[in-house]
């Protein structure tokens, strides 16, 4: 029993990390544009296409085809913010939500148009599971974390270290404070646009790696992302983080008492506690 | 053709009616209800399992429908009431995918993916199909014109108004007084009720419902219906809804234009052109084909100077 729950909370842990990287993308497009732009569960698919691509039909290793994953993802949701939501934005960010939603749609069918609706998997080695301490972990699994981890170190080292990530971090702190200094919200805006959704299309890869795809990944994906979010506190960027590893354990500890089926009201489920309980969420609002 | 015709107006109609909903939830109180497609399917569930399970008349399932769907939008409401609109989006969103899994896998109630088979319809069987058609038909014709004699009474009512402060800046519509909570969560109850009264409708029409129907492109195209139509216009929501099912069908056409397609290539060119479609609208004209237009309103000076010259 203790080696079943432990075992369920590494595989949470390793499943939340993955969960982390998505999360951080929808959370700080929220902390910096204000609206939650839904567009992130195609943008998720995209990237799993994206990869599956650059992995399959190219060749590439799955660690160098999760780069491409992020640029494909990256270059989409910048476009689109640009031509689609950023107009809606000043009629407010609920017309900007419904056209996210349009947006989820259109995308998705245009991978179902190419790729069809039949699941595919990566090309992928083989590799036994490693073992200790009556535990089990798949190569795969560590390599997606540590792929997602080396990911998340880079953007806090962006955020923390570099120009643009500061000023990202002062317009989501206070607009017009970042303004008066002379901070260019449209292009902080198409820049958190990129990362964002590259980010979505980096961890829609990562998940796809551990089972396979189709147009449907990310919208499968996408509650479980909101629910991180919004249970580390939406618009905090270390708060998605908590929250995924958090959602991530959850899921995998709900097995024990719900049906598998069920996994991703787990998520509802915890968006509803937080939201009564500490709407503001685990870390709060705070960008960074 | 004449039956394809009919069962594609009291598809307009069922739709109207949700455009309807969302109008009160949307155009009214101005919060988003991005789960539609839930609160249908909760009406379309109780009214379905109501009266072929335990045997209830088909009226009485009907009511039931829009009373639960209406106490799921309370709750849903509930929760979200004081926090920004956005987390009602996600909430909203997640509580139609919870309706679908529920729907999908408590089996022993639902029946699971298989669906409900032979939900009884108004005299069905005891008339030919043709004219089932054309009697549902004119039942939906009447539950739509009585939902909307009734919103347009709300809409002109004290308490409409009401909502479209709330809606325009609550701030002010709380320093006047008003509990905005309280007619935030009656507003969107009342919205889901219509919804689910749609769905517990649906089910009686078409007489078998299953989780695959409830898919969250119903969502997109209601709120398709009610933008095009005109968002706080209930006739808005009516010419939207028919303007909605009849492009859909187009497409349809359309796409037959183009040769060489698959099958999931075709669904995948209608659902773009209808996603599209939403975008295009927001885009150029928000306000839709037929903008809302303001109930006059009296003013005191205004009566004050007309007496001035009648004196």
């Amino acid at each position: 029993m203790l080696t079943e729950v432990a075992q369920l909370v590494l595989n949470g842990l390793m499943a939340g990390t993955i969960l982390a990287v998505p999360a951080i993308g929808f959370t700080a497009i929220y902390a910096v544009l204000r609206f939650p732009n839904f567009s992130v569960a195609s943008q998720i698919t995209l990237g799993a296409f994206a990869g599956y691509v650059a992995n399959v039909t190219f060749g590439l290793p799955a660690p160098v085809a999760v780069a491409f994953a992020f640029l494909v993802a990256g270059c989409s949701g910048l476009i689109c913010d640009e031509f689609v939501l950023r107009p809606m934005r000043p009629t407010g960010p609920l017309a900007a939500a419904i056209a996210a939603v349009a947006l989820t749609i259109v995308l998705e069918n245009v991978i179902r148009f190419w790729f069809g609706n039949d699941l595919r998997g990566y090309d992928l080695p083989v590799l036994r599971d490693w073992r200790f301490a009556g535990l089990r972990v798949s190569p795969q699994q560590v390599e997606n974390g540590v792929i997602a981890i080396i990911a998340m170190a880079c953007l806090f080292g962006f955020l923390a270290f570099s120009r643009m990530g500061k000023a990202m971090r002062a317009v989501a702190d206070n607009p017009t404070l970042a303004s008066i200094k002379g901070i260019d919200s449209v292009t902080i805006g198409r820049m958190v646009s990129f990362v964002g959704m590259g980010l979505a299309g980096l961890g829609g890869m990562l998940l796809g790696l551990d089972t396979s795809i189709d147009p449907l990944t990310g919208f499968r994906a996408v509650l479980t992302v909101f629910a991180a979010a919004v249970v580390g506190g939406l618009g905090s960027i270390p708060g998605a983080v908590i929250g995924a590893l958090t959602i991530g354990v959850a899921e995998e500890l709900s097995l024990l008492v719900l049906d598998p089926a069920y996994r991703t009201a787990v998520g509802f489920f915890a968006i509803l506690l937080v939201l009564t309980l500490r709407p503001r969420g685990i870390l709060g609002e705070r960008a960074f | 053709m004449e039956n394809y015709l009919i069962a594609m107006l009291v598809f307009a109609g069922l739709y109207g009616l949700m455009a309807l909903g969302l109008n009160v939830v949307w155009g009214m109180a101005g919060m988003i209800n991005l789960g539609l497609v839930g609160f249908f399917a909760v009406g379309a569930y109780i009214s379905a399992l109501l009266t072929k399970v335990i045997g209830m008349p088909i009226a009485f399932g009907v009511v039931a429908g829009a009373i639960g769907a209406a106490g799921a939008g309370m709750a849903v409401a509930l929760v979200t009431a004081k926090l920004r609109g956005d987390y009602l989006a996600i909430v909203t969103l997640g509580f139609s995918e919870v309706i679908r899994i529920t729907a999908s896998n408590e089996i022993w109630l639902t029946n699971g993916t298989d669906g409900i088979s032979g939900i009884p319809g108004p005299w069905r069987g005891e008339v030919t199909p043709e004219a089932f058609n054309l009697v549902f038909l004119a039942i939906v014709a009447v539950v739509v014109a009585i939902v909307v004699f009734l919103l347009q009474r709300v809409r002109h009512a004290a308490y409409g108004r009401v909502l479209r402060a709330i809606r325009d800046d609550n701030q002010v519509a709380a320093v006047a007084g008003k509990t905005v909570i309280r007619f935030k969560v009656e507003a969107f109850a009342l919205g889901c009720a219509v919804i689910g009264l749609s769905g517990a409708l649906y089910g009686h029409y078409t007489s078998y419902i299953a989780p695959d129907g409830f898919v969250p492109l119903i969502t997109i195209y209601i709120v398709l219906a009610l933008t095009a139509g005109g968002t706080g216009n209930n006739y808005g929501a009516v010419i939207g809804s028919v303007l909605v099912v009849f492009f859909m069908e187009s497409t349809r056409f359309i796409t037959e234009v183009v040769p060489g397609l698959q099958a999931v290539q075709v669904a995948a060119l209608r659902e773009m052109m209808i996603g599209g479609a939403l975008i295009v609208i927001l885009r150029l004209r928000p306000g839709g084909l037929i903008p809302e237009r303001l109930p006059r309103i009296d003013l005191p000076e205004a009566n004050l100077t007309e007496k001035k010259k009648a004196t």
